[in-house]
């Protein structure tokens, strides 16, 4: 690390805005942090009287849980809210629900939006640090960090991999901050899916789009694979799903394709047999569960460093 | 209270000289020396002076009888009223955003002396008792307004409304602008029964089963995660319009066209002989989807702001002909519906007091010269609405805009004369900009003062 670093975001809305120093920074304090869940007592008081708000606007398990967790296994106090963006007033809505909880000064809210760019927005109304925890089809920054955290814990870096992922990367604010991060860090990321998935100039962001599986897998060091987002069929993206799992599934033999010691993940949750076999999810090539370990220590290292930033008062 | 204020700012607007007449002392005659003539009607430029008197334009030489105002305008051009064929006075039904003296008021201040405003209000403005109550409520206003009516009934694309009535009534264009009229058949028949009342039809050419999106589909959409609108959604529909005139043999205008690939099948319509005519607004020249970084919401409007080679094409379109006019589709919205997220947030940007300065900087920047932007601001938005206006011929109305080319202003919220404030283009240092605007001999909006 260079001397006379300092982490400088006082929020996290995506990995666009992280440089390679703020993302070795944020993987090596995760790295530090990971000891603190394997001990008997899960807690230490680092951020002690620190209120951290939960702010999902979309249903979610794995990446509230795992934010609580990090928040608890912290001291911080956590609230969660869960909310509905069916209203017809949503935009009032948001706004107003943003600025009724800064009246009740939290530290730092976590916001999952089905809207990109709604954290952004949040910035402009609260004091509070925003931690995006996905935005519409924008970025997910806390899953690419736990991805990097994990590729490189099994790898030992992160420069010169063959990343390949697979999938709807059109919907998935994953693929978007994997893309990004790994690029930034060095790896070469290529992607492949149904042309239906695959967002116009993708290409920008430092992809490599691939015209078949084969190409994007060969040799491979991470197979990534991103979940089919059914509720997002009312495009006619897709004729089947029985299809999908024909032509663009990750069976055993397309990792074959891979590097003998290649990795499989996914950021869950997964649709078994559709984008993933199970027996590739369950072999043991995937770290899949190591994503979730390591998840809770990125976003323990991510408060910690957001409130690091926190504007003094008083 | 409101109105109380309302006649306070306007007599503030609108000068002493307007103020006087209030009273009965009649100063109608004007005498506009040393400004540089410009008008393209007559292939006219020069220095000249230019007279006024009850209401329309004489012959400087003749003596100007009474009490005569002189204007200098020296260093300033003198051109006919700039007219904007396409804008959203939000009266009757939202008049939070806009009301139709407050939009005129804006469009004084931008060098407007006449506007058409979109059918899209609540009502719709698709029969004549609503055209009828918009010309009633624009008696007295500081631009002249000029309805545009709705093609089908409620716009809801499923039967005509009556062009008949509606031209009677004072429309002089038909169209469902915010929504693309979507059968086919429609359209035809809108295209032919409107030509038998000498009614011009504007068409948003909009494809909708391709245009889900809130944003440009390209690299910054990508970027940002924001659903992509494809310029195709636009183009596919410009293709429709021009095949249905071809084949019917009737005019048909497009509104805000946007893409490179709409411009190059308007210019080889227009190669052909087909009787189309388009414009272009100020943000499609000027701006890009790049606008759009950070999720602002003055920069989301449909169609949306396209990549830097369609700008580059639409630049090309305004200098070789492609393009008729230059519109701003002003459409005023309030925070409720501008400070949203950008998904939710409402389409369309205020542009009457911004559209000459950025026209401006084209003639600045050799793009166009002064007379093209005086044909695509004013004399070719008139003769595609059939207006009697657009030239500053003897005998016309004395609708003048004075521009000082050279003044230099700071388009800041505060300065903002619309009701709304949505502009992307608040905090730009804008050059060149309207110094007097005068309409039937009465002037709008003075800066001489």
């Amino acid at each position: 690390m260079t001397t006379g670093y300092f982490f400088p975001h006082r929020h996290i809305l995506g990995i666009d805005h992280l440089s390679v120093d703020d993302i070795h920074h944020i993987l090596s304090t995760a790295e530090s942090f990971k000891e603190i869940s394997s001990r008997p007592i899960k807690k230490v008081p680092t951020l002690r009287g620190n209120t951290i708000i939960n702010l999902f606007f979309e249903p979610s398990t794995r990446t509230r849980l795992s934010f609580e967790v990090a928040a608890k296994r912290m001291s911080a106090d956590t609230f969660n809210i869960s909310a509905s963006t069916s209203s017809a007033t949503k935009g009032e809505t948001l706004i107003d629900t943003a600025r009724n909880i800064a009246a009740m000064n939290p530290d730092t809210i976590i916001i999952r939006h089905s809207f990109s760019g709604a954290p952004h927005m949040l910035t402009r109304y609260v004091d509070a640090a925003i931690i995006n925890a996905g935005d519409g089809m924008h970025e997910h920054p806390s899953q690419g960090l736990l991805d990097m955290l994990t590729v490189l814990e099994h790898k030992g870096r992160l420069d010169g991999l063959k990343i390949a992922i697979i999938g709807d990367i059109l919907h998935s604010r994953v693929a978007h901050s994997d893309i990004l991060g790994f690029t930034k860090m060095g790896s070469d990321v290529f992607v492949y899916g149904p042309s239906t998935l695959i967002p116009r100039a993708l290409d920008r962001l430092g992809a490599r789009v691939c015209s078949t599986l084969a190409e994007a897998v060969a040799d491979a060091d991470v197979v990534m694979t991103l979940r089919i987002q059914k509720e997002r069929q009312n495009d006619p993206l897709l004729p089947s799903f029985r299809e999908y799992a024909r032509r663009f599934g990750v069976t055993r033999d397309v990792v074959a394709l891979a590097k003998d010691d290649a990795l499989v993940m996914h950021p869950g949750p997964i649709n078994r047999g559709i984008e993933l076999m199970p027996d590739v999810a369950d072999s043991g090539r995937s770290v899949i569960l190591d994503q979730v370990t390591n998840g809770v220590a990125v976003r323990m290292a991510l408060l910690y460093l957001v409130m690091g930033n926190a504007p003094v008062t008083g | 209270m409101l109105v109380e204020k309302t006649k306070k700012d306007e007599d503030e607007v609108l000068g002493k000289d307007y103020i006087f007449s209030k009273r009965g002392v009649m100063s109608s005659s004007y005498l506009i020396k040393n400004g540089r003539v410009i008008d393209p009607k007559n292939s006219r430029d020069e220095v000249a002076d230019l007279a006024i008197r009850d209401g329309r334009l004489v012959n400087a030489e003749d003596e100007v009888s009474g009490s005569v105002v002189e204007i200098d305008a020296a260093g300033c051009w003198v051109v006919p009223g700039l007219i904007d064929m396409h804008v959203h006075l939000r009266e009757p039904g939202e008049e939070y955003k806009e009301d139709i003296i407050s939009g005129c008021r804006a469009a004084a201040a931008g060098g407007f002396t006449g506007v058409a405003c979109m059918p899209n209000t609540r009502p719709v403005n698709d029969n004549r008792s609503v055209t009828a109550l918009i010309l009633e409520l624009a008696a007295g206003a500081s631009a002249r307004v000029y309805p545009v009516a709705a093609i089908s009934k409620a716009s809801k694309g499923e039967s005509l409304a009556e062009f008949g009535d509606l031209r009677e009534a004072g429309a002089v264009a038909v169209s469902d602008d915010g929504l693309p009229v979507r059968d086919s058949r429609l359209m035809r028949r809108a295209l032919e029964y409107a030509a038998d009342f000498g009614l011009a039809v504007i068409s948003h050419s909009e494809e909708p089963s391709l245009s889900h999106g809130s944003m440009n589909e390209g690299a910054v959409s990508t970027r940002l995660g924001l659903q992509g609108i494809p310029t195709v959604a636009e183009s596919i529909m410009v293709y429709r319009e021009i095949a249905l005139a071809e084949y019917t043999g009737k005019p048909v205008h497009i509104a805000h066209v946007s893409t490179a690939m709409s411009t190059e099948l308007i210019r080889s319509a227009k190669k052909r002989g087909v009787p189309v005519t388009a414009e272009t607004t100020p943000h499609y020249f000027t701006l890009t989807e790049e606008a759009v970084e950070g999720y602002n919401t003055n920069a989301k409007m449909n169609p949306p702001l396209r990549s830097e080679e369609d700008r580059q094409a639409v630049l090309q379109g305004l200098a070789d002909g492609t393009f008729d006019a230059i519109a701003t589709d002003h459409a005023p919205h309030s925070i409720l519906e501008k400070e949203v997220e950008f998904d939710a947030a409402a389409n369309g940007i205020i542009g009457l007091e911004t559209s000459l300065s950025l026209g401006l900087a084209l003639v600045r920047e050799g793009v166009i010269d002064e007379k093209r932007l005086i044909e695509l601001m004013s004399l070719n938005p008139a003769t595609v609405l059939g207006l009697e206006a657009g030239t500053l011929s003897e005998g016309a109305p004395a609708d003048i805009t004075i521009i000082d080319p050279r003044a230099e202003f700071h388009y800041t919220e505060d300065k903002v004369v619309s009701k709304s404030k949505n502009s992307p283009f608040l905090g730009w240092k804008l050059q060149g900009r309207a110094v007097l605007t005068m309409v039937g001999g009465r002037i709008t909006h003075n800066l001489f003062d």
